[in-house]
């Protein structure tokens, strides 16, 4: 054999060898392409070798690189096939890779709660700790040390469920604050969540009992601006960058008086049917802490001043899943709670 | 309250459009909820440019235009108009339009020309009968603006959430003055009477009428004025046309006249036919127990003397403040008239239209007070007004029984107190200003402010509400939102709240979901019953969390939901009562259900097995855990339905059971749960150092045992632990078995036992020796034999 006569057959071999691996579908086809082609005992390229003595001796060395040159193709080939090949169990069952993973259920937090604990965090931020009071309260702590005239309309917005001529349950979160002043000195800074009741008949958008968030900062110092500065970082906060506004409020504890609003969270201001156009949508209550809700609950309200403020997490709640009906949130319905628990 | 934007103007020169002044209104004063526009008829009629007008080929008279109603299209319009001009602005009835005659507007061709749509006359928009020419229209709008919007042809409607402490802003001119301090105007009253008060009393005969207040509690300020030859008829378009636009019905002009000083002036007047006022008197008294009166609404009505009424000499003719009586009103026959002008007892009123259930217009106001010390004024602004409208002259002396309280000591306002209060310095004059622009007197003094807060403002009545009235005049958008140095709150979470957290997130992880349902119940004790309760069926307070979750299953059941598994942290009502009020004591409890499947349905396992009481015991044993995390819990059996009862240091914290629920023939068992969280002072786990991860391998001995029935697993745990010694690291029971190979009366538990040393490899000759005292023990002490293979 010829040095000419060995480099036709190499390439033919490379030819032979780049049609035989792409011919096998299979790991099993690659793997008898493989033998036929390197196979040790009877593999083309062993053949091939076996002929390099023939050649003479000058020819050896060139014919000897031909034959690594395309020994490193003809495994470069297989490699690359094989990785271009989906493995089969080689025995056993087969398994369908499709079929659904098995699962475990999910617990998760109510809605409202989910509100109430990202509300809490912004505002623990804020050196803010939580306080909690009693649901079934007295006149006393409920209107009476909150400044509410006796026997004054500012009662109709407050339509009272009545255990006895003295208990009743409370209408707002504000006792606590009562109760928080009684027992802390300042600084107070406390987030105080809670369930509060209103005689209102259960419809789409009323609830006897819902839950609230009532916030109270006492100290030397304070003013105006410590409630509107804090209440819109709260507000950038919790709904992202958003606009607010204040506008003057009435509530017998507090004075002066302002209800904040965002942006709508559904027009972002441009006005639609559940901001009435107005392109705002009211989120809290607030106020600086009237004097006589100071000496009620045993201050001295010439030393200290204090801002606080009411929400509804459960309206936030409504807002942001889009809720149509407030009863939804006290179902309890599996199908429900498993969409917007988290 | 509903304002109208026309009647505001009356009072005050606004230059804002009804949704700037909205904004104003709610930025300084009181939230406007909504702007409503009347004439909604005119709504698809917009502005309309007319861009080319030539005269029509075939007609004298009409005109070929092409107009830009703003949709970027031209429409070719016919128009017959004389006055129809090139460039100029006109109301245009696109094709569609119904107008308010109930013409529907369609495209058609009139002589050859195409017209689609229409230039309207004032006669065709209803807005008066001119109809010589199309009405042009000298506004600064873009063609296809909503005309409405444009020009205040019929009115708007601003509905004004009128918080208690404002009685003043229960009227127009209360309003306006709001209106006229924000914008820098004057306010002055209507001039459609004059606004110099005619008390000039007519000549001639007088109709004697005798005015006694024996009720001046009820009454503090009782005023009449007697008008006499009025004609009753029809109201002047301007009056009805107001009564009509705040949602009231034009009733006559003497009727309306009445109203008309209510929404204007925030006075309720009465007026009464004074020839059916028996006996010449008017009596202002107490009414007596068991006295009837028909009011103006046709309901007889019965009285009693905590009211205050307005009798003549026999019988009531009006409920004072609240209704009058249909016996003395004024009808078409009615010549002269009696107007009373009053101020009631706010309290009183209070109670007497909750007795009676009858809210009105007047009672709302005399609820949160009138401004007695304008009473007067008015008085004789309305009877002008009557006789302005319904003809007729003064009669008699007016009457009053009102004496004038001494002037209250001015308030001291601080100007230190405005800055600490705010956080930022208001300028004084500034704040001079503000207060006086809404009718304030304003004194300064040395550091201080000396305030008169007008008579129309009970609700100020110290520092603090002055203060607000400064700020809100000045603006809160104007103070600051910038973050001061505060210092951080002094106390601690509550307690209860921590533990609450822990529970919900091992409840969660256990894959419940939270339930925050109603807390009332059907049944109770005494102390837990709602006195006014929305529901005979829910009007009670719960003891228990299980009760309300019992509900939520049947629920889910109803609704073909047969997995539940919620879990609630709550308030319960104990049978005792709080430490510091006479309120029920209350805890906070958490608890949970659970019945259907153990986990979701898969391929491989295509029949779940359900929720059991093993799995209950584990969640409540892993729920005390969470709440009580330095106790130790355990469950100890317990009777009947309730299965176990909760144990964490020696005290019953809770239990689990068997919930009795309605419940479909599907439905697999329930369990429940419920913890007391303030069963015990929950304090966190301390923390235990890490014990060395055991380097000796274990040896591990399996024994099946046969247990008499009576002897449970615990005591065999028990001594299996004590006889076994500190090497058993760990024992569990894996198998319990009855039937073939068992003798009667006998169980088989098997048990897993792992030993350990710490510091070497166990032989097995001493394992061997262990297990042999095990068993050894077991025999003597428990009769318990090993089980032979």
């Amino acid at each position: 054999m010829t040095l000419d006569e060995f480099v036709k057959a190499v390439s033919a071999l490379d030819t032979h060898a780049s049609a035989l691996v792409s011919a096998a579908t299979t790991p099993a086809e690659l793997e008898s392409a493989r033998n036929a082609l390197l196979g040790r005992k009877n593999g083309d390229l062993s053949a091939l070798m076996k002929s390099l003595p023939s050649l003479p001796a000058d020819d050896r060395r060139e014919a000897g690189a031909a034959v690594n040159r395309v020994k490193t193709t003809i495994e470069e080939l297989l490699a690359n096939r094989a990785g271009s090949l989906v493995p089969v169990a080689p025995s056993g069952p087969r398994i369908d890779l499709t079929m659904p993973a098995r699962e475990n259920w999910k617990g998760g937090r109510h809605p409202v709660t989910v509100v109430i604990e990202e509300i809490e965090s912004i505002f623990r931020e804020l050196g803010f700790t939580i306080a909690l009071g009693p649901e079934a309260e007295t006149e006393w702590y409920n209107f009476t040390s909150l400044n509410f005239p006796e026997n004054h309309p500012a009662m109709d917005m407050h339509d009272t469920l009545y255990l006895s001529d003295e208990v009743l349950l409370r209408t707002h979160t504000s006792p606590v604050q009562i109760r928080t002043m009684q027992t802390t000195k300042p600084p107070i800074r406390i987030l105080a969540p809670g369930n509060v009741y209103r005689r209102d008949f259960f419809d789409a958008s009323h609830a006897p009992m819902f839950s609230q968030i009532e916030g109270l900062a006492v100290d030397e110092g304070i003013g105006f601006v410590d409630l509107k500065a804090t209440l819109t970082h709260f507000a950038n906060r919790f709904f992202g960058g958003t606009k607010t506004r204040f506008r003057p409020s009435y509530f017998p504890f507090t004075e002066p008086s302002a209800e904040m609003d965002v942006e709508c969270q559904i027009c972002h201001g441009s006005g639609c049917s559940s901001c009435k156009n107005t392109g705002w949508m009211e989120i809290l209550g607030s106020g600086m802490v009237h004097p006589n809700v100071l000496i009620a609950a045993g201050l001295d309200a010439e030393r200290y001043t204090g801002w606080a403020f009411g929400m509804g997490p459960a309206r936030i709640a409504m807002l942001r899943y889009k809720l149509p009906d407030i009863r939804l949130l006290y179902d309890s319905d599996m199908r429900f709670l498993a969409q917007v628990s988290s | 309250m509903n304002a109208s934007y026309r009647w505001l103007r009356d009072f005050v020169d606004i230059e804002l459009s009804p949704t700037q002044l909205r904004d104003l209104l709610t930025a300084r004063c009181a939230t406007v909820d909504d702007v409503v526009t009347l004439r909604q008829d005119l709504a698809d009629v917009v502005i309309g440019r007319v861009v080319e007008a030539e005269p029509h080929p075939d007609s004298d008279h009409l005109w070929v235009t092409k107009v830009d109603a703003g949709k970027g299209v031209l429409h070719d319009v016919v128009c017959g108009a004389p006055n129809v001009e090139k460039g100029k602005l006109y109301p245009f009835a696109p094709v569609g339009t119904v107008l308010p005659g109930g013409l529907k507007l369609e495209k058609r061709k009139i002589r050859g020309a195409v017209s689609e749509g229409m230039l309207c006359s004032a006669r065709e928009l209803g807005l008066g009968t001119d109809h010589q020419g199309i009405l042009a229209l000298d506004v600064d709008a873009q063609p296809g603006e909503r005309f409405i919007d444009v020009v205040p042809v019929g009115d708007t409607i601003l509905v004004v959430d009128v918080l208690p402490n404002r009685p003043d802003l229960l009227s127009h001119e209360g309003l306006a003055r709001e209106i006229a301090a924000a914008t820098g105007k004057k306010m002055e009253r209507p001039s459609h009477p004059p606004a110099v008060l005619t008390r000039a009393v007519a000549e001639g005969d007088t109709p004697k009428i005798e005015i006694t207040v024996e009720d001046t509690e009820g009454a503090p300020r009782y005023m009449t004025a007697i008008v006499r030859g009025v004609t009753v008829g029809p109201s002047p378009e301007w009056l009805a046309s107001r009564i009509e636009a705040v949602g009231g019905r034009s009733v006559s002009n003497v009727v309306d006249v009445t109203n008309y000083m209510l929404h204007g002036f925030g006075q309720p007047m009465h007026a009464f036919d004074l020839a059916r006022l028996g006996g010449g008197q008017v009596v202002v008294r107490r009414g007596k127990n068991g006295e009837k009166l028909v009011t103006l609404d046709g309901v007889e009505r019965t009285l009693d003397d905590s009211m205050t009424i307005i009798a003549d000499a026999t019988s009531p003719q009006a409920i004072g403040g609240v209704i009058g009586g249909k016996g003395s009103e004024v009808t078409e026959t009615t010549t002269d008239i009696l107007i009373e002008a009053a101020a009631f007892d706010p309290q009183r009123i209070r109670a007497t239209r909750r007795k009676l259930g009858l809210s009105t217009d007047a009672s709302y106001r005399f609820e949160r007070g009138v401004d007695v010390s304008a009473i007067e004024d008015l008085l004789y602004y309305a009877a002008e007004l009557v006789q302005r409208v319904a003809g007729g002259s003064l009669g008699g002396p007016s009457t009053d029984s009102y004496e004038k309280p001494a002037p209250a000591n001015p308030i001291r306002v601080r100007l230190a107190r405005i800055t600490t209060l705010l956080g930022e310095e208001i300028p004084e004059n500034f704040s001079i200003a503000y207060l006086s622009s809404v009718g304030f007197g304003v004194e300064p003094e040395k550091d201080a402010l000396m305030v008169r807060p007008p008579s129309f403002r009970q609700d100020v009545i110290g520092e603090a509400e002055v203060i607000e009235e400064i700020a809100r005049l000045h603006g809160y958008e104007l103070f600051s939102s910038e973050l001061r140095p505060y210092r951080p709150g002094s106390r601690r979470d509550a307690p209860m709240h921590t533990a609450a957290s822990r529970v919900r997130d091992a409840a969660v992880a256990a894959g419940l979901l939270e339930a925050r349902p109603m807390p009332f119940v059907r049944e109770g004790i005494e102390s837990h019953r709602v006195r006014n309760p929305l529901a005979e069926d829910e009007a009670y307070l719960r003891t228990s969390l299980l009760d309300s979750l019992a509900r939520r299953v049947e629920y889910n059941f109803a609704h073909m939901q047969r997995n539940v598994r919620l879990f609630e942290i709550g308030t319960v009502f104990t049978h005792e009562t709080a430490a510091d009020t006479s309120a029920p004591a209350e805890r906070i409890h958490a608890a949970a259900v659970i019945v259907g499947d153990r986990r979701p349905q898969h391929f491989t396992e295509p029949h779940p097995p359900k929720f059991d009481e093993w799995d209950a015991k584990g969640l409540g044993e892993s729920i005390a855990r969470a709440a009580f995390p330095a106790a130790s819990v355990r469950c100890t059996p317990s009777t009947d339905a309730v299965l176990w009862t909760i144990i964490a240091d020696e005290a019953a914290i809770g239990l689990v059971r068997r919930l009795t629920v309605d419940a479909p023939v599907w439905a697999s068992p329930v369990f429940g749960i419920e913890i007391d969280l303030e069963a015990i002072i929950a304090s966190e786990a301390a923390t235990r150092p890490y014990v060395a991860i055991p380097a000796m391998p274990a040896m591990q001995v399996d024994l099946a045992l046969l247990v008499p029935e009576d002897v449970p697993s615990s005591d065999v745990a028990d001594a299996i632990r004590q006889a076994a010694g500190d090497m058993l690291e760990s024992l569990v029971v894996f198998d319990e078995f009855r039937g073939a190979g068992i003798p009667d009366g006998q169980r088989s538990l098997a048990w897993a036992l792992t030993f350990r040393h710490p510091e070497r490899t166990l032989r097995d000759k001493e394992i061997q020796g262990r297990t042999s005292k095990i068993l050894s023990v077991l025999e003597s002490k428990l009769g318990i034999r090993q089980r032979s293979s």
